[in-house]
């Protein structure tokens, strides 16, 4: 039977542990509180912004590991991803933690990709200790996708402030008392024409919206089955948009669903339409959901990661902005 | 739905830029920094041997020093957040693009970093700036030519 990307784990992997690190800046998230280890310098006092990408990624994976007790030589698969081409922040923190390596890449979706290619593993019995995660450094990405960082242009409030986080869980095998990976569905590329990447969340809200109906139909659930619907980085413009959209396709998500990106910041509006990045949602639900979910909060969530797919090279030559959006089940009980 | 449906919606619940505001601002900004460049000229004026026609050179230099430092420390991009193009047109504005580029690329050394990227932003300025100014040239010197203006 064709299953269209959607998936369910009977033997329920389980997220035994997460590990989450973030910038200076970012003690100014209300999330603050959540993140395990927040860095004085964005760099973590090492020489380049690359370097205190990688060593963002390579603290979270340690505290997810350290937090079950375990080391990099009792981890079967690292499945991280980032924003910087080749995702080199990635490769050296593979390279510093000798763990088997898979380099992921959804952009911002790379948190809930990542966490469905574990759950895989770990439901054909191929692994029992698999981190999944991303991150993404301001600086780092800003360069890449932007102008230089200290250079003066005037952005728009549609335009999202890319987060210096790092958020990494770790799958295994059904465990009693922690968040249980029940179900998935990997996003189809959506693409509606849009062309500015200062409004990433126009971009991103159809694939997120698109991801959300095929999830809800796949798995014959509705949205008010769950607790908690957060969406990944789509800001305060996207996420209008996505509960636009909702309203169109007849969904009541007016009390459950959230945005990791727009409440990352608190909705300061010195950081426009709120935060985006692979380390917006990795941090949010890593920390933040997660946590709650070990209080008892949340019982039932679906986490949607978006991610917009374009490079500066394709944006410079006209092209649209193809998006992504993945989402992963999560329940406690 | 279609991208023709899909963009309606999206302009209609993206928030518009605040024209008017930013027409305000840049407005300000741009003049607060001629303003600060004319105080600059006038010092140069008063207590050197400058003329109002020698004195554009020191002052564009230390305006474009000034630029370098608020850049430097991180003020600049705050002030053009502020300002937009008032920021932006004034020479201030080119001291930023190339100072950021720099301070962004030092990682990379300063051969194929700092020196291989200065220009990255400003070098379209340089050679549109050129480019221009060799047209309007041109066309002051057919006019003068044919003793339409005079130089």
């Amino acid at each position: 039977m064709v299953k269209k990307g959607i998936m369910t784990f009977q033997t329920t992997p389980s997220i035994a542990s997460t590990g989450v690190t973030a910038g200076p800046l970012e003690r100014k998230s209300p999330f603050n509180e959540q993140f395990d280890k927040v860095y004085e310098d964005e760099r973590s006092d090492l020489t380049t912004n690359e370097q205190g990408h990688a060593k963002m990624i390579e603290d979270a994976s340690m505290i997810a590991l350290s937090k079950i007790d375990a080391t990099p030589s009792d981890a079967d698969y690292l499945l991280i991803g980032d924003l910087v081409n080749q995702m080199t922040p990635s490769n050296f923190c593979a390279s510093s933690l000798q763990i088997p390596y898979l380099g992921m890449f959804a952009a911002c979706a790379t948190s809930v990709s990542s966490l469905l290619m574990g759950a895989l593993l770990t439901e054909s019995n191929l692994s029992t200790c698999a981190l999944a995660g991303a991150g993404s450094q301001h600086n780092a990405i800003e360069r890449q996708f932007r102008y230089p960082v200290e250079y003066g242009s005037q952005k728009p409030k549609t335009a999202q402030w890319t987060a210096t986080a790092a958020g990494i869980a770790v799958v295994t095998p059904f465990k009693a008392g922690v968040p249980k990976i029940t179900k998935g569905t990997v996003g189809r590329v959506i693409d509606l024409g849009t062309t500015d990447p200062l409004n990433m969340g126009a971009a991103m809200a159809p694939a997120a919206m698109d991801t959300l109906q095929r999830h809800l139909k796949g798995h014959r659930t509705k949205e008010s089955d769950y607790d908690l619907i957060m969406t990944g980085d789509l800001g305060e413009t996207g996420f209008t948009i996505f509960k636009e959209l909702a309203t169109r396709q007849e969904l009541d998500i007016s009390s459950n669903a959230r945005d990791a990106g727009e409440e990352f910041y608190g909705k300061d509006p010195k950081f426009l339409a709120g935060a985006s990045g692979a380390g917006c949602s990795s941090a949010v639900y890593f920390s933040y959901v997660y946590n709650e979910m070990m209080k008892g909060t949340y019982n039932k969530v679906l986490l949607i990661a978006t991610g917009s797919l374009l490079s500066p090279l394709s944006y410079q030559q006209g092209e649209t902005i193809p998006c992504i959006a993945h989402a992963v089940e999560l329940t406690m009980k | 739905m279609d991208d023709k449906k899909y963009a309606t919606l999206e302009q209609e619940i993206s928030p518009k830029p605040p024209l008017f505001q930013n027409i305000i601002r840049a407005f300000l900004t741009g003049g607060m920094i001629c303003l600060v460049g004319q105080f600059i000229a006038v010092f140069y004026m008063t207590f050197f041997d400058f003329t109002e026609r020698t004195a554009s050179n020191p002052t564009v230099a230390t305006m474009i020093f000034i630029a370098m430092l608020l850049t430097g420390f991180g003020q600049y991009r705050k002030i053009a957040q502020f300002g937009g193009a008032g920021a932006a047109v004034p020479i201030t504005g080119f001291g930023n693009a190339v100072v950021s580029a720099s301070i962004e690329h030092k990682s990379e050394g300063y051969v194929l970093g700092v020196g291989g990227n200065m220009f990255k932003l400003a070098g379209s300025v340089i050679l549109f700036g050129v480019a221009s100014a060799f047209a309007v040239a041109l066309i002051k010197t057919i006019l003068v030519k044919f003793g339409v203006v005079s130089w």
